[in-house]
């Protein structure tokens, strides 16, 4: 059970995953999924959702933290067009691994959360869009919707109420790129997942060029608890602008890799040693890249960082996801760095030349590097390339791919030039 | 233009199609799920496949081909029974992907990206699968498995083999 006073909550989008069966309605329903949802659809008025999910300082959780309310808010009204939500499960950033768990432990919760969702916007159809490799979760997340639609909890007259909502389950078929909410859009309308030129923002024209709501996983997810509970309940939960639980997924060299929920705050190295076991090899990390593959990386001194996105912005990285990619002693920075260039030259769509051009050179030289090939040069053309893609594209592909470049190149310039000499030696 | 098809969907397949289509504002957007479902139904993306796809949606091929070349998930070409998909980006590599992966293609005796000559085996390397918390991470004709090491992967192969290495 979610704790009324927000300083004894332990955990919200994880309050229920760990107990037996949650995936039957029955059972979920007797933990208490959809207690409040007729409240929600009977007595709430759409503006006070938006307005109490504005004041609870919800930021998006998929990576860019943007506020949740304001995002809902740009969606216009009486256009005459419907206005689709879509629920990003496209779960594909290196190091991200938090919605599978909701989606495949808890389903009936990402259910509530998109009905209620679903009821403040004026949606009539909702889909997730998830990654096709989550072909599990999609199956977990298939018989939960038959199971809501049986007992009147999605379609039409939803509880008795004149709110009707359908929901679909919709899988990708393997492109990191889809995860880009205006790719996924164009992935969700039977293309390649190619992202669009913005503005228009999709709350504006997004699904079949119609008001649309794209919201991570997770974000949906804390919904139900913030419209149980109240916008200032969750607000008082974390720290100021950073509010609310917030679920690391913890990966690399820790002794209990796993996702973690903890209040926005918690330091970097609390959630390492208190929660991860702490390091496989010494007792200082030698690289943490605290948001997902695509953000910059952090050395031992930002160990003390509160998991805020605010505070990863100061110390030059971002919160991204949650996704915390830890390395300790024994790991070869630019082997990595290395693969990380191969992920984002297979993944980026094309449509930019500097990312598709670019990503190519950064794979093609930092190969060379990492097999002591390389010379000094390389490395001026690595530094050059990313730093002329980062933010001359589209969308942010590029600057993920930048980021592991400038990173290793910042903090490592002693050990890549130390393998540059090894075809010499 | 059209193919000859010497391949076609189920009437249950179609009807399932049917009830899909209407599940989204255009029938376009039918194209990866029905995808998805072809390849279940014929094992890979044939020409023939993608062109039942197209008849099936009413696109032009063109249409069925760019998105079928787009995403990793569809294949052109058979692979074996078992497909093995070994994750070796960032959290399955700092725990051993790589060594896996080798160790994988050595024992079966063949390329990443190629099929054992009985037909039974094929593997290959597969960006980030979003469970890296269970690094390293194979998927095994898309299920997933976790903490995988070479011995777990020599058992399995071995099993499937029936018995013989």
């Amino acid at each position: 059970m979610i704790s009324s006073d927000p300083k004894q909550v332990k955990a919200i989008c994880f309050d229920r995953i760990h107990l037996e069966n949650q995936t039957s309605l029955a059972v979920a329903k007797k933990n208490g999924a959809y207690k409040f949802l007729p409240t929600v659809l009977k007595d709430f008025d759409k503006e006070r959702i938006v307005d109490e999910v504005k004041k609870s300082g919800l930021r998006g959780r998929g990576g860019a933290g943007f506020p949740t309310g304001l995002k809902w808010s740009f969606v216009p009204r009486n256009t005459g067009k419907p206005t689709y939500l879509l629920c990003n499960a496209d779960e594909g950033e290196p190091g991200t691994f938090k919605d599978r768990d909701i989606m495949r432990f808890d389903p009936h919760l990402l259910i509530e959360g998109m009905l209620m969702s679903g009821f403040a916007l004026g949606v009539k159809d909702a889909y997730i869009y998830i990654r096709g490799e989550f072909l599990h979760e999609a199956n977990v997340l298939d018989a939960a919707i038959e199971e809501a639609y049986a007992a009147n909890l999605l379609g039409e007259n939803i509880l008795g109420t004149d709110f009707s909502m359908n929901l679909t389950v919709h899988r990708g078929a393997g492109a990191y790129i889809c995860g880009e909410e205006t790719a996924l859009i164009e992935s969700l309308e039977g293309r390649p997942g190619r992202p669009r030129f913005k503005p228009p923002f999709p709350a504006v024209e997004g699904f079949y060029r119609c008001p649309t709501v794209v919201n991570n996983v997770e974000t949906l997810a804390t919904i139900p608890a913030i419209l149980e509970f109240g916008g200032d309940w969750h607000a008082a939960i974390g720290v100021p602008n950073n509010t609310g639980m917030k679920i690391f997924s913890v990966s690399g060299h820790v002794n209990k890799p796993g996702n973690y929920e903890v209040p926005m705050g918690t330091s970097l190295k609390t959630l390492i040693e208190e929660y991860c076991g702490g390091l496989q090899h010494g007792t200082v990390p030698k690289v943490i890249i605290p948001g997902g593959s695509s953000t910059p990386w952090l050395l031992a001194e930002h160990y003390d960082t509160p998991l805020t996105y605010d505070a990863m912005m100061k110390a030059g990285s971002m919160l991204g996801s949650g996704a915390i990619i830890v390395m300790d002693e024994t790991a070869d920075v630019i082997a990595l760095t290395r693969r990380l260039t191969h992920f984002y030259a297979h993944e980026s769509c094309g449509q930019c030349t500097p990312c598709r051009e670019g990503t190519g050179w950064l794979e093609r030289v930092m190969t060379r590097v990492e097999n002591g090939q390389g010379c000094e040069e390389d490395l001026t053309v690595l530094h050059d390339a990313a730093t002329h893609m980062a933010g001359r594209t589209i969308c942010a592909l590029a600057d993920g791919a930048a980021a592991p470049i400038l990173s290793l190149l910042k903090h490592f310039p002693d050990e890549v030039r130390a393998r540059l000499m090894e075809k010499a030696a | 233009m059209s193919l000859q098809n010497e391949i076609h969907f189920t009437s249950e397949r179609l009807q399932e199609i049917d009830v899909l289509v209407k599940k989204y504002p255009g029938k376009r957007s039918a194209l990866l799920p029905v995808l998805h479902m072809a390849q279940k139904d014929f094992g890979y993306l044939s020409m023939a496949a993608q062109q039942l796809v197209a008849d099936t949606l009413n696109l032009r091929l063109m249409v069925v081909r760019e998105v079928v070349t787009f995403y990793t998930m569809f294949r052109e070409k058979p692979c074996g029974t078992y497909l093995l998909e070994v994750c070796t980006n960032a959290g399955c590599m700092l725990n051993g992907a790589n060594e896996l992966l080798a160790h994988m293609t050595e024992s079966l005796g063949i390329e990443v990206g190629e099929t054992t000559a009985d037909g039974m085996f094929t593997v290959t390397e597969v960006e980030c699968a979003g469970a890296c918390g269970g690094a390293p991470v194979v998927q095994i004709n898309n299920e997933y498995h976790e903490k995988v090491d070479a011995t777990y992967m020599d058992a399995f192969i071995t099993r499937v083999s029936g018995g013989q290495s």
